[in-house]
């Protein structure tokens, strides 16, 4: 899985973080998406797959392999 | 009743709860039909930045909530520009409006809501992309524009169209706009902010009805503007289920679970659901909310059996205010600032409902600040526990 996200798009709900922590965070000033991890293990799609779902802006785009 | 993973499911709105449900019944290995079933012409878009960004210059091309490639993968049987008119519970069909009746094992309801309307002349809404390309065209310097409603729609518009030069009048029945959503004190400085960037804002001023080249106020008066945005909330798409023998108060009624009846789910705008985290029944407009009530009334079609108790989130932008706010603040005891200040437009807000901290709302400050209070939300934190006595305490 690949995880790229849109920076100019992103409304720092944090959704993303909540469901995913290790792969999503928020910068301090704006709360907007910082991605930890591009390439997350598979024990992490789950959580990654719901965050780009449930994220209010559509600003995660997924490729699975 | 849980639908087998080789059924069919039929989705009536496709919109943003749509999606996320069609989105996760393939996410959950569903591999049966989905029919999603859209009124407006064209795939999901995102409707948040129609009052914001769609008219201040996106192109709308930057709108569909998903890619086409992304579409095409979870193999869905869309049919957009088409009415569903009834559902027969019985017989476990929907009826669209060309006279065809669909088969389904199971069903989510996410067909949202729709704005209310003034009498008189038509005017503007804000709730499609065709609605917001038309008042976008009627914005910039040397134009007016009434607002009726300070509602978080009607605020961001009028700001944006304030922020393009356009003269703004923005009408507002009760004395302090949002204060039943946020508290009088927080409602007062979100005022402020609007006669500082030049808006006309009059409180206690309610519209009787919309005339050509302005509004009739309720006290016989004319207030003129070359265009004129009714933004005075809204009703839930709820009419084509009339005869189902479902139940309607103010949206589809559904359990914890999201359930209407077995096998029919509600999520989104539209879905009126008893969220155990509050212990109430809540219907919510929010745009977090329809992905997420979409998500769980999937996976409940499915079996689940998950409750539906989520912390609510919004956000709004007005002018150069960032403003989010987590929990569930109508109908609040106490709002407390417990950082930073009102005068300065930085602050955390901080509402009490009885004796649990169940509101958080910020102004200009860090969102990841704001998502630790979020947590003690979620763990229905008591207020004593939870909010330093030191804040500036302000009873409602």
């Amino acid at each position: 899985m690949h995880v790229e996200v849109d920076v100019p798009r992103c409304v720092a709900s944090g959704q993303c973080v909540l469901l995913a922590p290790d792969v999503f965070d928020q910068r301090d000033e704006d709360g907007l998406v910082v991605l930890l991890n591009e390439n997350p293990p598979a024990e992490l799609h789950d959580a990654v797959r719901e965050s780009a779902t449930v994220c209010p802006a559509a600003a995660i785009r997924l490729e699975e392999a | 009743m849980s639908v087998a993973p080789t059924g069919r499911v039929i989705v009536v709105g496709a919109s943003a709860a749509g999606l996320a449900a069609a989105e996760t019944l393939r996410g959950e290995g569903y591999t049966g039909t989905i029919t999603l079933i859209g009124d407006e012409p064209t795939a999901p878009y995102d409707r948040p930045p129609l009052s914001k960004e769609i008219l201040s210059g996106w192109s709308p091309d930057r709108l569909p909530l998903r890619a086409p490639a992304d579409l095409d993968v979870l193999d869905l049987d869309a049919r957009y520009g088409c009415e569903a008119t009834g559902v027969n519970i019985s017989e476990s069909t929907v009826l669209l409006a060309d006279g065809t009746e669909v088969p389904y094992d199971g069903l989510i309801v996410a067909t949202g809501v729709r704005p209310r309307v003034l009498p008189g002349t038509p005017a503007h809404v804000l709730r499609t992309l065709d609605d917001a390309l038309a008042l976008k065209d009627r914005l910039g310097l040397g134009r007016t524009l009434a607002v009726v409603g300070a509602g978080f729609l009607g605020a961001e518009a009028a700001s944006v169209a304030a922020d393009l030069g356009t003269r703004v009048t923005l009408l507002e029945p009760a004395p302090v706009p949002l204060a039943h959503a946020v508290g009088e004190d927080v409602g007062r400085v979100l005022a402020q902010v609007h006669l500082d960037h030049g808006v006309d804002l009059r409180t206690g001023t309610g519209v009787s009805e919309v005339v050509p080249g302005g509004v009739r106020l309720d006290d016989g008066s004319v207030v003129e503007a070359d265009t004129v945005l009714v933004a005075v909330g809204s009703r839930p798409n709820t009419e084509w289920l009339t005869s189902s023998g479902l139940t309607l108060d103010d949206g589809l009624v559904c359990d914890e679970f999201c359930a209407a009846a077995p096998g029919v789910y509600g999520a989104g705008d539209v879905a009126r659901w008893h969220n155990p985290l509050f212990g109430t029944s809540m219907r919510i407009e929010h745009r977090t909310n329809a992905t997420e009530q979409g998500v769980a009334a999937a996976r409940n079609l499915l079996g689940a059996q998950r409750p539906f108790a989520p912390v609510p989130y919004f956000w709004s932008d007005q002018y150069d205010l960032k403003i989010r706010a987590y929990g569930h603040l109508r109908g609040h005891d106490e709002m407390r600032i417990a950082e930073g200040s009102l005068e300065e437009r930085k602050f955390t807000a901080v509402y009490r409902t009885a004796d649990r901290l169940t509101g958080v709302l910020s102004v200009g400050m860090s969102p990841k600040g704001v998502l630790a209070w979020r947590r003690s939300i979620a763990l229905r934190a008591r207020w004593q526990d939870a909010v330093p006595a030191s804040s500036a305490g302000m009873a409602r």
